[in-house]
């Protein structure tokens, strides 16, 4: 099973995240995360959804996907040198005595502290999935309250399009 | 010759006129751009939600309007126009269970990919989302088994929308496209300017094959020893059953058509095997097991074709032909890949292609085989065996009728027993199997062909489940000739019970059926029984003869079981040979 990263533009039309993520389901595709934003050209948006599977799965995935009116191209990013990014809020429990170890990790890895109460911290960090699966991990001796992330965006880097 | 150029000329005027922009309302608009597709006939239901458009279809003659007893009715109807003409089948419906009777129709449809448009009213847009009276999300409802749909917010949006819908209906893979129309879209005022272009991006189907991979196909028949093509559906659909003969006889490949492709190759020729599958000829899985080369041509290797899939075909190299890319590779692996459309493939194939000169003895074997065993039953004389029902079917009716069955027992035999040369005379639910169909798709088929013989073959179950349509055919005068097969079980489901569980007859009996005769006799429409041959043929000959509707009743033997079967799990060259073996 390999994980691979797609961007799929489509129609900026009502429904369309129904189409695509329904297809996905009754197909019997995995979605690991979904994200669905504007693109460069008005009238399009840009999804980018990360699924795993063989090799044969994929195949059928796109060809699945090209199959929907609303999808005008899908791109497998994994296969090219790509760049993923994901962004998480993470909030920790911090009594004021624990603060500086765990800001200390924010600033290994480049975090960023966006919030602080009495008894938590809000920390925000953006990167690739494994980054933030470590950060996640090195956060939760301290006690997680909350966790959000929004998925993967990526795109291929260089001139590619 | 001059009454034919006059109704042309007076259909184009009828067309000028609805051309003209003009302020009209949803409705209107919907009307106009019907006829200017070219749709002679709708089958619908009336209903709160498309009042307007039923308002602006009183006193409307441009196309016909059947009001059927139920919509299942009414899309099974349009699917049969659809199978039978070539053209976009149209339906209309209500909101709310209005459109979610359609449901099983539009996934008929789908499956078997049928060109279909179907219009369904919605609640007011103001209404939507509220749970408002006869409120269904009927676009989310179909999302998995429509090509395409749409909910349309305005009604100046409906011209493009309607003239997309046919185009995406009618090109590509076809398939059913749902355009919903909200009660107040269907009301509002707008300027009416008719479209003639479709420009979709992100809809470009392929076409034209690449010429490498024919080049390849053609190469690895000139090398196979043991070649077989398989056609399917696709042939009929694309138009391409000429090609296809001349594809047949320039490479003298056998053939084996699937259930959807009967008619799309002669059966009475050498080189056909019948069908392959759970219910096929011995030959055709035989062939298809020991080929070295087979060539996929518009068919989709359903699994009641494909058997166990592990050991289908397993010497053989595969070339696909398909206008739909993800049907490639989906189920069997590919060695040579074929995108495009059948017809434009198979014209590139013919320019070049040579005759399979290394598989004189191939064919010498299959044609023994052949011979040897063809499709066979025990008859009888006290009882009316269903083959034989089948077979004096096809004599009286010269091969030339289109037929459409339900689902069953009765459709293999129909399958088995009556012989197709031409596309488009064989209607039937293969994909999804979908009992309640046999019948009005029948009068669906002879809304599109009024001079030809049309034989709806059912089982005694399936015929309960929209008998209520004789109605149409009695007021209309649709002389559809209903035959129902009467074994008083569910008899494909009793075979299974009786062959797989082990006699165990769970819920199968059918006793309590009405008076098939008598039932007819209430719609106004001319009704036959028949238990002996005599009465069989003899019946059946009057109700040919008659020129209305009519129904004609089969008493047959109960426990006839439809063979050759390959069982669930099986490879098809596993076939349980039956009876008469
Ligand atoms: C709508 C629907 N319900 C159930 C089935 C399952 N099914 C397949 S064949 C069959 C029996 C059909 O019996 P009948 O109409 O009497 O035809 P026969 O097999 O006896 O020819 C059933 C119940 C189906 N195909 N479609």
């Amino acid at each position: 099973m390999k994980r691979h990263t797609i961007a799929v533009i489509v129609n900026d039309q009502p429904g369309v995240l129904q189409r695509v993520s329904g297809l996905f389901g009754r197909r019997g595709f995995n979605i690991e995360s979904i994200t669905v934003g504007t693109s460069e050209e008005a009238g399009l948006s840009r999804m980018v959804i990360v699924t795993t599977g063989d090799d044969k799965t994929l195949e059928q995935v796109i060809k699945q996907l090209y199959k929907l009116i609303d999808v005008i191209k899908v791109v497998d990013l994994s296969a090219n040198p790509m760049v993923g990014r994901e962004l998480a809020l993470i909030k920790v429990n911090a009594e004021p005595a624990a603060r500086p170890e765990i800001m200390g990790v924010v600033e290994t890895f480049r975090a960023a502290v966006v919030d602080i109460g009495t008894h938590s911290l809000m920390v925000q960090v953006v990167g690739d999935t494994e980054k933030i699966d470590a950060m996640v991990e090195l956060m939760k001796p301290y006690g997680i309250r909350e966790l959000s992330r929004t998925g993967v965006t990526a795109m291929i880097r260089g001139n590619a399009k | 010759m001059v009454a034919q150029n006059a109704t042309l000329r007076s259909k184009e005027e009828i067309k000028e006129n609805l051309r003209k922009p003009e302020v009209i309302t949803g409705s209107e608009i919907l009307l106009r751009s019907l006829v200017l597709e070219d749709v002679e006939c709708v089958f619908g239901y009336p209903g709160g939600a498309v009042l307007y458009i039923y308002d602006a279809m009183h006193g409307f003659s441009d196309f016909k309007h059947l009001l059927t007893r139920h919509e299942q009715g009414a899309i099974h109807a349009a699917d049969g126009y659809a199978r039978a003409s070539g053209k976009v089948g149209v339906c209309i419906a209500t909101s709310g269970p209005g459109a979610t009777n359609l449901v099983t129709g539009i996934a008929t449809a789908y499956m078997d990919s049928v060109p279909l448009v179907v219009i369904t009213g919605n609640v007011a847009t103001t209404l939507i989302g509220t749970d408002a009276f006869q409120e269904a999300d009927i676009t989310g409802i179909t999302m998995p088994i429509t090509k395409h749909s749409y909910l349309v917010r305005k009604a100046a949006d409906l011209p493009r929308i309607i003239h997309e819908a046919f185009h995406i209906a009618n090109t590509g893979r076809k398939g059913p496209v749902l355009i919903d129309i909200p009660k107040d879209v269907s009301a509002e005022l707008t300027l009416f300017e008719p479209v003639t272009e479709v420009s979709i991006r992100g809809y470009n189907p392929t076409v034209q094959p690449n010429k490498l991979q024919v080049d390849k196909m053609l190469k690895a028949i000139s090398e196979a020893e043991r070649p077989i093509v398989l056609a399917g559906g696709g042939v009929v659909y694309s138009g391409g059953h000429e090609e296809l003969h001349e594809f047949i006889i320039k490479s003298g490949i056998p053939i084996t058509t699937t259930l959807l492709g009967l008619g799309a190759f002669p059966s009475g020729e050498d080189l056909w095997l019948g069908m392959p599958g759970m219910h096929g000829t011995y030959t055709a899985n035989m062939s298809i097991q020991s080929a070295d080369l087979l060539i996929n041509i518009g068919a989709r290797f359903d699994d009641r074709v494909t058997g166990k899939l592990a050991g289908f075909a397993p010497h053989a190299k595969i070339v696909h032909i398909d206008i739909d890319p993800a049907e490639i590779g989906k189920n069997v692996p590919t060695d040579i890949p074929i995108v495009g459309d059948v017809k434009t493939v198979l014209q590139l194939a013919n320019k070049d292609v040579k005759y399979a000169a290394k598989a004189d003895a191939w064919r010498a074997q299959i044609a023994a085989s052949k011979l040897e065993k063809p499709f066979k039953y025990q008859d009888s004389d006290e009882e009316l065996k269903p083959q034989w029902v089948i077979e004096m079917l096809y004599e009286e009716s010269k091969g030339e009728a289109i037929v459409t069955t339900d689902v069953g027992q009765h459709q293999m035999w129909a399958a088995q027993y009556y012989k197709f040369n031409k596309p488009r005379s064989w209607v039937t639910s293969g994909g999804l199997g979908t009992m309640g169909f046999g019948f009005p798709s029948a009068i669906g088929a002879q809304m599109a062909n009024p001079d030809r013989l049309v034989i709806s073959i059912n089982g005694d179950g399936g015929m309960q489940m929209c008998a209520q349509e004789l109605a149409i055919c009695a007021i209309n005068n649709i002389p559809v000739k209903v035959v129902i097969i009467n074994n008083q079980v569910l008899g494909m489901v009793r075979q299974w019970q009786e062959l797989i569980y082990d006699n165990r007859y769970s819920h199968i009996d059918l006793s309590g059926s009405p008076d098939f005769v008598k039932l007819a006799d209430a719609y106004g429409v001319r009704g036959f029984r028949a238990s002996t041959k005599e009465e069989a043929r003899a019946a059946w000959i009057e109700a040919m003869n008659h020129p209305g509707p009519a129904v004609v009743e089969f008493v047959v033997r109960k426990h006839e079981n439809v063979y050759p079967m390959v069982t669930q799990g099986s490879t098809i060259d596993q076939m349980i040979m039956g009876d008469a073996e």
